[in-house]
This record gives structure tokens, sequence and C-alpha cells, in this order.
């Protein structure tokens, strides 16, 4: 397992949820460029911290929907230690997960999900499977959902390979282990955006306090001035949630664009509030790209 | 020293240090980080291993196996001391379940094994190679499914805790304006920043326990009872808590896991418990469901009022009782108070900073800004309109000093509360939705015996010894103003050493008593030592003015150095004439929020809290314990709650990323006002407690501001805003 911040991982490992035989420090391996490429985007190196990639002057410019997703997530202090890939990789924080004495398919493949009839007020309302029905919990890849940014890689036997970001993380599935499509021993080198957008950018997280909490929902959003946009949303599906078709509706307000995104929502009791709080949130960034 | 009748004038009259903004003078080494917290005491013992303890898998039921083979041959392990190979331990007063022992399972996270090894990691890491056989049975988990069946607490003396003034039903009955509601309030775990942690080691039949702990002379005797030991071979040393909030007034399994673990290793052994073991491993605050009724004639006078309360606990022991204040704060002729616990099979519920009016403050004081609308009156009129003459709910005692309608009048001046709007969803600024709130604060003012040992050395520095704790509070910094000014030395010249019992037995941090407590000890200690110098030099003691560190007598002074070295110590007990008075604590809390009408999220705007605590000894000490009570009680009203999984019968987000308690952000601007009083009956000092205080009260003040800005009255605490969001203005209308 390779070991870059830390920042999520060790806390894993003090808590042996995840017990790696070995570690793999990559944190010199120079991968901390912000540059920019041929096709007029940027080039993010894995290594990048999350301040840095939020400081950053083009970012901050051409994709400030990236800045405020990675600003509004952890604490100055972890986004200082943090990595752009790690950012990535962050495993979800439903409470069962991280306790060991819990069945858990994600934590021990086919143990059960406790989660399933449980506390289950913070986890996914679409996209989740009979055997899990966590949440990703970053903020980041929301953001890059939005910019269909790519993840480029290279495997064991050296080979490289981009894959888009709606492709990187999974839906649980049958095999909720699995958060991401990365292969055993493949290495995320960097993050690419395209060329900017314009736009008006957003990031509105929602949660139970005002800083250093996982999302309840958050929704990242790049909106032109015709009304015409893009909008993904966080905290409610095992990976950054967008439904591009659904975009489509956004001159026609938040109903119209949820009503379709959240079409085939499975809630529990405990968090069919996602829906409505996902859609007001949505209206709520309307209203300001319009003032 | 006996308190035996109301202070008269006193040198604290005329004080020059004690009662003015002090810098806590144990701040640097906190800021430093030299302060030695009981994890980190590397050098009271050598040879140091690491223990770590295993918390059950199971909420209730049995050990069936548990096999140690692998985890006793793995890496550097030394011991291991197993609940099946040991017999159940004894128990303290203050426990419900037995911190250790048998093969009986009482609660989650209950203690099993406590693993010692050379490091940390290879006793987390051979810990996990235990392997642990349950039978698990069904328990009780579900505080509103087992509340009906529910007896009567045991009260005062073991008496049903049901009291009764008047006819209360009857006047309920009749009553022209009457509310009605029940409120919810959920489990809650203390969260302090340092968890529990003890370094243990034995010297022949010789325990010390350097540890985290509130109460000294508690976790001596308790620790005696638990080993079966004789408590004189007991030693506690807690000198530097880092936050205790009543998670650490008892002995828990950290203590007991690590004296075990350095008996089988024969070696001083180390032990914390890791964040989620905090949770459910220690105590927490209870669950309540609290039911109000109140009857008022139309001019707002409260005729009748009700206040019943439900909470649960393993097997059925003491409970969270949120009726506590309410026979003191508001009159009315009839009255009932009813305390009912439940049996549940969760972790033991136990104190948590102001236990029973934190939470009795949220029913009570959201009921009476709902009394408020129903009768078309101001919350503050309202509260000032059924000011008490004397005790409501004991009319024959007398309250001691009470300036609750002071509080009021003075805070809704400051706060601008008649800018207000009395109809509930009416202010908006831009995207927010603005109300205001209030809620008034009662919390006893109780005081304990309390004793300290005073030494003047031969340089004339005054070195304070008690086995009083500061648990973030400021007790070093009081203690030393106390000793600075009736030793008449600066502050600079006094030592104070804390937490040691082999220091004088003092009150100890709970309650809200040991400010009040304590203080008085020492003063006690000082007068018994200034009467020690007289006697020496030839003077009264009680008459010469000790200031500059000179002794002043009529004809002459005296340099305090001329007493050489000496020492006196002393304790304060409590006579019986307070028995006549209420001594409480009083604020009224104000609070304006904003939600955002889109999504509901709540944000504070301000708050204030104005206090009547008697007098203040350090106003800057006292003003922290009051935002710290504020914060705390936010939490409470927005965003604190324990889950519970009613399957496996545990509470499920137990560590601080799953509990969300207020950050910075949360809360920009608080403002802490204390009204200038003395309270004679309370203490030779005339001063009371605050570090309680401040959580009564502004979690209702919150709860108020957001009805008053959104309009809908959440009732189940914490105030989510999943509770509420669909009651929010329709989009299509914003």
């Amino acid at each position: 397992m390779f070991l870059a911040g830390g920042t999520n991982l060790l806390d894993l490992m003090k808590l042996e949820i995840e017990t790696p035989t070995h570690l793999v420090d990559v944190q010199d391996l120079k991968l901390d460029a912000i540059e920019e490429t041929t096709e007029g985007g940027l080039r993010i190196g894995a290594l990048a911290t999350n301040t840095a990639v939020a400081a950053d002057a083009r970012i901050r410019r051409d994709y400030s929907v990236l800045t405020r997703a990675i600003v509004a997530g952890a604490s100055g202090q972890l986004r200082n230690k943090a990595t752009t890939a790690g950012n990535l990789l962050q495993r979800t924080r439903c409470p069962y997960f991280y306790d060991t004495n819990m069945p858990c398919n994600k934590r021990k493949p086919g143990s059960g999900c406790a989660a399933l009839g449980g506390y289950s007020r913070q986890l996914a309302v679409i996209g989740s499977s009979d055997q899990c029905i966590a949440t990703y919990p970053g903020d980041m890849a929301v953001a890059l959902r939005v910019l269909d940014a790519a993840v480029e890689t290279v495997k064991a036997d050296g080979t490289a390979r981009t894959i888009p970001i709606a492709e990187f993380h999974r839906l649980p599935g049958t095999q909720p282990q699995r958060d991401n499509s990365l292969e055993r021993g493949e290495l995320i080198t960097a993050v690419t955006l395209p060329r900017p957008i314009g736009g008006r950018h957003f990031y509105h997280k929602v949660r139970d306090r005002a800083s250093y909490a996982f999302a309840l929902v958050s929704v990242a959003a790049v909106l032109q001035k015709d009304g015409s946009g893009r909008v993904a949303f966080g905290g409610v599906a095992h990976k950054p949630w967008r439904v591009e078709a659904a975009e489509a509706a956004l001159p026609l307000g938040a109903p119209a664009v949820a009503a379709q995104v959240f079409a085939d929502a499975q809630p529990t009791e405990d968090n069919k509030f996602k829906i409505s709080l996902a859609e007001r949130t949505l209206a709520s960034v309307i209203a300001q790209a319009r003032s | 020293m006996e308190f035996n009748a109301p202070a008269g004038t006193n040198l604290f009259d005329k004080s020059r240090i004690v009662g003015k903004p002090t810098p806590r003078i144990d701040g640097p080494l906190k800021t430093t980080g030299t302060a030695p917290y009981a994890y980190e005491r590397h050098d009271v013992a050598p040879n140091q291993a690491y223990g770590y303890v295993v918390g059950a898998a199971i909420s209730k039921g049995r050990i069936v196996s548990m096999d140690l083979s692998e985890a006793r041959s793995a890496p550097g392990v030394i011991a291991i001391v197993a609940a099946p190979e040991t017999q159940p331990l004894g128990k303290a007063r203050s426990n419900i379940a037995p911190l250790f022992g048998g093969d009986e399972i009482a609660h989650y996270h209950q203690a099993i094994a406590c693993v010692v090894a050379e490091t940390f990691e290879q006793a987390r890491s051979a810990a996990g190679l235990i392997r642990t056989v349950y039978g698990r049975e069904e328990g009780a988990f579900d505080l509103a499914a087992a509340a009906p069946a529910a007896g009567l607490a045991k009260g005062r003396g073991g008496k049903p805790d049901r009291k009764l003034r008047g006819d209360f039903e009857a006047a309920f009955a009749v009553a022209p304006v009457k509310l009605d509601a029940q409120y919810t309030t959920p489990d809650e775990t203390h969260a302090m920043m340092e968890p529990h942690a003890t370094i243990a080691a034995w010297h022949g039949d010789q325990l010390t326990l350097w540890t985290s702990n509130q109460m000294i002379d508690w976790a001596k005797s308790s620790m005696a009872q638990i080993l079966d030991m004789k408590p004189e071979n007991v030693r506690i040393d807690s000198p530097f808590i880092g936050g205790g909030f009543g998670g650490k007034l008892f002995i828990r399994s950290d203590a007991v896991m690590a004296a075990l673990g350095a008996k089988a290793a024969g070696r001083p052994v180390k032990v914390t418990l890791q964040r989620p073991l905090v949770v459910n491993n220690t105590t927490h605050r209870h669950a309540t469901i609290q039911r109000l009724r109140i009857g008022a004639e139309r001019d707002g006078r409260i005729t009748a009022i009700a206040h019943e309360n439900w909470s649960g606990n393993l097997y059925g022991s003491e409970g969270e009782d949120g009726t506590l204040q309410t026979p003191k704060l508001y009159s009315g002729e009839n009255r009932l108070t009813a305390n009912y616990v439940a049996a549940l099979d969760l972790p033991e519920g136990n104190a948590m900073r102001a236990p029973g009016e934190a939470v009795g403050h949220l029913a009570l004081e959201a009921a009476m800004d709902e009394l408020a609308e129903l009768l078309d009156m101001d919350p503050v009129e309202l509260r000032i309109r059924n000011e008490p003459q004397s005790v409501p709910g004991t009319p024959d005692k007398k309250f001691s000093d009470r300036n609750l309608v002071r509080c009021l009048r003075d805070g809704a001046e400051r706060f601008g509360w008649s800018r207000r709007a009395t109809k509930p969803g009416q202010v908006r600024d831009g995207r927010w939705l603005v109300g205001m709130g209030v809620a008034a604060g009662y919390r006893g003012g109780p005081v304990q015996k309390s004793g300290a040992r005073v030494r003047l050395e031969t340089d004339g520095r005054i070195t304070v010894e008690t086995d009083m704790t500061d648990i973030g509070t400021g007790s070093y910094t009081i203690i030393a103003q106390t000793a600075a000014e009736t030793m008449g030395v600066p502050l600079e010249q006094v030592t104070v050493k804390l937490g040691d019992s082999r220091f004088p037995a003092s009150a100890g941090s709970g309650g809200q008593w040991g400010a009040a407590s304590s203080t008085a000890g020492t003063y006690a200690a000082c007068v018994s030592l200034r009467r020690a110098i007289g006697e020496k030099l030839g003077f009264n003691g009680d008459t010469a003015t000790f200031a500059d560190s000179r002794i002043h007598l009529s004809n002459r002074t005296i340099p305090l150095t001329d007493a050489g070295s000496m020492a006196a110590e002393d304790q304060i007990t409590f006579g019986e004439f307070k028995r006549e008075y209420d001594v409480g604590t009083y604020a009224a809390h104000f609070c304006e929020v904003g939600v955002d009408v889109f999504t509901g999220e709540t944000r504070i705007r301000r708050m204030l809290a104005v206090c009547d605590a008697g007098r203040i000894l350090n106003p800057l000490s006292a003003r922290s314990q009051v935002i710290g009570g504020m914060v705390m009680a936010t939490g409470a009203a927005l965003m604190e709650e324990l889950a519970v999984d009613k399957r496996f019968g545990f509470f499920v987000n137990h560590d601080l990323a799953g509990y969300e308690v207020p950050v910075h952000a949360d809360i920009p601007h608080q403002e802490v006002v204390f009204l200038e009083t003395e309270d004679p009956i309370a203490s030779p000092l005339k001063a009371k407690g605050v570090g309680e205080l401040g959580i009564c009260g502004p979690g209702a003040a919150l709860a108020n501001a957001l009805y008053n800005a959104t309009g809908v009255r959440v009732r189940d605490y914490p105030i989510t805003l999943d509770k509420y969001l669909d009651e929010l203005p329709d989009l299509a209308t914003i």
C-alpha cells in the first residue's frame, strides 16, 4: 500500500481498519508540480498538497470550484499534509466501517453490512447496494467531477493510463471493498484538468457544524450566464454524483434538476432528508448565480 | 475552620488580588507543552511498559471462551490480563458495572483484557490476536420503548423521586392558558481532549497512579475498594488534566487496567483509552424525555407547573434528572416534579457538566418560550412576572442572594432585545432568517469541605498544597490569588501544588463547587498559618494586617520572613446555617441566530450571558468557564448526539469525527457579563462557582432564537436541520 500524506491511512491503521503488511512511502517522488498542459488545462501532480492546489493562482482563477471544495474540507493542518492523490483515495466515514467489531462488507468482504438497518443519517441515498450504503466522504473529487478531470496512473508493470474521473470512483455493487477502479499496485501520478470552461463556480457544503465536518450534502456547480451549467453532488453516494442528462434542466431551476438526479434514490428513513437538502442547496447556488 | 455564619466584612472586601483579572499561572506550562499530563509522565517511573485495553464486542451476554495463545506469543508481549481469568473486581460506589473481571458483559466496550507489551504498537497488535467467543443476549437499548414502564428514581434518602405541592392536576385543569409539551435530549459524551490515561507502579503493596482525575480523594478510596486495598496504600497524582466535564470524576478502566497490568508485568505500565473506548467504556450523559405542563393566568402568573423526566441507565441506576432547576426558577402554587429511570443495557450513564440542569433547561426554558407565545407576552417579562420571593418548591427556604431579574433586564438592554420581532419567521437578512431567543439559567452553588496545607518558606514564598484539581478551569490561579491575598504577598510569591493524594483532601472539581470550596479551604489554612506566625512572633494573627510581605501591627511592622519556615494545615467546613438557604447561581442568556432559508443551516450570530454568581474570583478564567459552557450548550442544542444502535446496543459515532462538538466558526461572538454581587451565605469569599452555570440556559436561548427565526418549533434535541428542513419556506416562495 502506498503512503503519501497519511492523513487518512494512518488513522485507519491506528484503528486496525487498514493493516497493510507493507507500506511504500511515495512522498519523495517529486510528483508535486502543477503545470500547464498542451491542451490548455492543468496537470496537478499526485503529491501536490491540498493547500498548494487550493492556493494556486491559475486554479483560483479558472477552476475556483476546486479551490472552494478543497478549503471546505478538513483543517488547515490536514490540508498542508494531504495530497491530491490521497484525497481521491479517502475511505468512507461510515461509522460501522470504523468499528472493527461490526460487520462491514467494505472492511471485511462477506461479513455483512451493519449500516443497513442501523444509524445511516450520513450514508448514501442513491447508487447504494444491498451490501453497502457507504458514502464517499471527500469534497475535492466532487469538484473534479464537475470539471471533467482525469486521473493519470502508472501500473506496476510500468504501463500508464488515464481514467476519467467519472469512472474513477465506483459504486459498491457486490464489491464494496473496492472504492475505485485502481488495480493492485497502480499508482496515481497526476490529475489533469481540461481547458477552463468559464462560468461562475460554487461549492456549497452543508454540514452539522460550520467547519471541520463531513458533508451531509455538498453541491459543486459551474453555472454560465445563460443558465446552463454543470452540477455534481457530494455526500449522497459511494462516488461524487453527477447526472449529465439532468443538467439540461438547470435553467428550469433546482427542483427540475433534482427530480432527475435523484430519480432512482433509495434513501433510509434516517437520510431521506438529503434529497430535499440537495435540492434546496442547489436552489441556493442557482439563486446566488442569478444575483 | 467552620463557616457557621454569614460572612461579614473581611479582607476580600478590600482585595487587591482576588477578583482581579489574572492570567492563569500555569498558562506558560500549557502553551509550551511542558505541563505534565498523565500519559506523558515518562520520568515518574522507570521502564514503563504499554498496556492496550480490549473492549467487549457485544453489549450484553457472556464470554464463552477467550483464546490468548497467539497474543501471548506475539512480539514484545510481557503479560496479558484477561477478564475470564480474573475474579470480578470490587465496585466503587461510583461504578455501576464492574470495571473488570469475570465472564459477564454488562455493556459494549467493557474492558475484557489488557495486553502489556514493550511498545504501544506491539500491545495493540497482540490485542488483535485475542480470539473471543461471546454468547450474546438480548438487551434493552431504546429509552422511548422502556420509558413507559420506568419506575420512579430513588430520591434523597431513598424516597421515590416525586414531589408535590398544592394540587397540580386541579390547578392545571382550570388554568386559562396551558402548555403541555414533550422534549427529548440525546445521550452525550464529554468529548474532552485528553482521553482517560494512567501510569501505574507498584512498590510492594503500595500502588501509585499518575492519572487524569477530577476527584483525588474519591479516586483513592475507590481504587482501594476496587482492588480490596487499604486506602493509605494508594497514591493518586493528577496535577494536570486535559478536560474532564464529569467524565473523570470516577476511577475508570484505564486506572484499573494499568494497576493490574503493572502487577502482572512486574513493572510500571501506562494505559490510555482509545477514543472509541472513551465513549462506550466510560460514562456519558443520559438521554432524557421530559414533559412540561404549565398553567398560567392570562397575566402570565404561573398557577400550576409539572416537570416529569425519564431517563435510562444500566440496571436502572440513577439517571439524568432534568427537573432539578424547576423547583427553583419560577413561582407557582401548585407543583409536581417527578423523575423516572428505566433499566437499559447501554454503557453506564453518569455526571456530565451540570448533570440534570444542563438538559433540564433545554426543556423548561423552551417551554417558557412557548408559554410566552401562548400568552402573547414577552418571554423576558414572563420570567420576571414569575420571579419568586422564596424557593417555590420549598417555600420555607430563602434564596441567599438572587439577582435573576437584574440579569434579565440588564441582558435585554445590552442585547437590544427590544428589536426582537414578536412574531416568528419575519426577519430576513439576505438568505438568512434571523431570530432572537432568551432563557434563564439556574445552577446550585454548593460547597464541600476542603483542606489545604500552606507553608511559609524562609525566603518569604508561600506554597499551597491541596489535592484540589485544575481541569482547565483555573484552580491553580484562584488558589494562588487567595493565598497571596490572605498572606499579604505578591501573586508571584505563591506556588500552588495540586492533585496529589499526599496533600490534604479537598472538594475536588465537580458540581461547580470546586472554586468556592477550595479557595475557602486555602483561606482557612492561611488563617491558621497567620495565627501560628502570630503565636511565634507575639501578636494576634487574626487582627494583624498581612500586606506587602510584611505584618502590620498597631505600633510596628515585621517582615514576613522573620517568621522563618512554618506550615499550617486546615480545612473549611460548612455549618448548619446554610440549610435555611438555597444558594444558587443565575444567568440570563441571549442568542441571535441566522437560519439559511434554503438549506436550513443554523449560524449563531451572537450570544450574551449575564451572570450572577457572587464574587468573581478571577474574571478572566470565570469568563472562560462561562463561554465554555455556552459552547457546550450550543453543541447540545445543535449537534451533539451519541447515536444509539438499538440492535447492537452501543453508541455508534464513537470518535470526534462522528460526534461533532462546536468549532470556532459556529460561534463568532460571545459576551459574558458578571453582575457585581456577593453572597455572604456561600463562603468566606462570598463566591460561588460558575463552571456549570454557563451551560444552563444558552441551548434553550438558541432553540428559542431558532424558533423566532423560522417559526418552526423542534422539541427533539439536537436541532439538526433534517428536523425542520421541510417546514422552511417552499423554494418557489423564497
